[in-house]
């Protein structure tokens, strides 16, 4: 994963480095691939979190999407995040940075848990 | 009930046959509400659903009041899309009693988003009620993204701590709680240590004869803790309530009526003015339950009449209001 992520690393520098002399379509390509790296989705449904457990590399944001006809909210129990109340069809997003793991719940409805692994 | 005068659609604005009022007339339970009286310091409750079913002379008492609850004003999903409509019919029911409450209890999510618009929209229908005085407890609705600043500004202004306050009327004491803050990863709802500290206080210096009547959201009782309905440290609040001959707990918060009896403890929960949510463990979630009006009757608005003996002698009565 390391190496992977080593690699992944240094094709950004590179692409970055080439952004010097930028033609549009590599521009384009840069930036699709770093939405596709580093995105992930968990979806709130029937009150509770979709995957519960998600496991992310560093520098991915997260988006929590809300398909209840109830808000929620998604707090961090360590206090690292913490949204504003998520009504339906709304979403909230958080980067993670820092390896780890990082439970957090619903602050609306605590018996709602998950946890967002970073490698 | 205006809307039981007349049967052809007034107002049809989503062309879909229904109207305001048509509406109104389906949801059987439009209008939830419990009717209080305390008589000989035993508090019975009554649906409002069902009053005029009620022979007048059991409604006398020494004090009366109206519980209602979860009015989620600002939700507009299917499972009732006018809220305000329905709580209009709740103070529609609070108007017809013939003998007018002494004032009103709310036992919180009086919002559904913590939008002052909603709040604002509650006060002005509550106004429109026959019993000018409303005391709240907030629900977790009311304290979004705020901790319950805004809550407390508007409805907590002699309360104490988080919004807790105590009042006695006609020898009754009646006390507010708040079990909607400082919610704990996997955890119920929580009253916190010092709340808990106020209270013994509070009641330390009452007659054991007192009547006392507790209302919080959350139930104080553990009503299907897998769906986080109950209070992680309501056994403590209860302790200090031991004493006493007859305590009674209003909550609101699962949208469905509920008693129970425990020693000289009387529990009830009241219905939402605004939608209902299933049974414990009779569906995946709690969240709103979308249900034919034939069947919502069968589901919702019947309170038997709970009757409980001081001095912990106890008995209970369950009536069908005939």
């Amino acid at each position: 994963m390391r190496k992977v992520l080593l690699v992944l690393s240094l094709a950004v520098i590179t692409v970055a480095g080439l952004a010097l002399i930028p033609t549009k379509q590599q521009a384009v390509q840069a930036s699709t691939q770093a939405t596709q790296a580093a995105t992930a989705e968990v979806k709130i449904d029937n009150f509770s979190f979709g995957p519960a457990a998600l496991t992310v590399a560093g520098g991915t944001t997260v988006t929590w999407v809300n398909h209840d006809d109830i808000p929620h909210t998604v707090v961090s129990t360590d206090g690292l995040f913490k949204s504003k109340v998520i009504d339906t069809d709304e979403k909230f997003s958080f980067t993670f940075t820092k390896a780890g793991t990082f439970p957090y719940f619903c602050g609306i409805h605590p018996k709602m848990t998950g946890k967002v692994v970073v490698q | 009930m205006p809307w039981k005068k007349k049967d052809e659609i007034l107002h049809d604005h989503n062309h879909d046959g229904i109207d305001r009022r048509g509406f109104l007339k389906c949801m059987a339970w439009a209008g939830t509400g419990a009717y209080c009286v305390m008589s000989g310091g035993v508090l019975k409750s009554y649906s409002l659903s069902r009053l005029s079913e009620m022979n007048p002379a059991a409604a006398k008492g020494e004090l009366s009041f109206v519980q209602i609850s979860d009015s989620h004003m600002g939700f507009n999903k299917p499972a009732n899309p006018d809220v305000a409509g329905t709580l209009k019919a709740a103070v529609d029911k609070i108007n017809a009693l013939q003998a007018a409450p002494e004032f009103l209890l709310h036992t919180g999510d009086i919002s559904h988003l913590s939008k002052p618009e909603e709040f604002d929209t509650v006060d002005q229908i509550l106004k429109g009620a026959s019993a000018k005085d409303v005391f709240f407890v907030p629900g977790e609705h009311d304290v979004l993204n705020d901790d319950g600043k805004q809550y407390l500004e508007r409805y907590g202004k002699n309360a104490k701590g988080e919004g807790w306050y105590s009042f006695d009327k006609k020898g009754v004491h009646f006390v507010g709680l708040v079990n909607v803050l400082n919610l704990k990863a996997g955890g119920l709802g929580t009253l916190g240590h010092e709340q808990l500290e106020w209270l013994e206080d509070d009641v330390k210096h009452l007659k054991h004869s007192t009547p006392i009547v507790v209302f919080a959201h959350i139930p104080l009782w553990s009503v299907y803790p897998e769906w986080g309905w109950g209070t992680e440290d309501s056994a403590q609040a209860l302790a200090y309530l031991k004493q006493f001959g007859s305590v009674t707990v209003l909550n609101g918060h699962i949208h469905q009526t509920m008693q129970k009896v425990e020693g000289n403890v009387t529990f009830h929960t009241a219905a939402s003015t605004a939608f209902p949510q299933p049974q414990p463990g009779k569906a995946d979630s709690p969240g709103p339950m979308k249900v034919p009006a034939e069947q919502l009757r069968s589901i919702l608005g019947i309170t038997d009449v709970n009757y409980v003996q001081g001095q912990h002698a106890l008995a209970v009565v369950d009536s069908s209001l005939a």
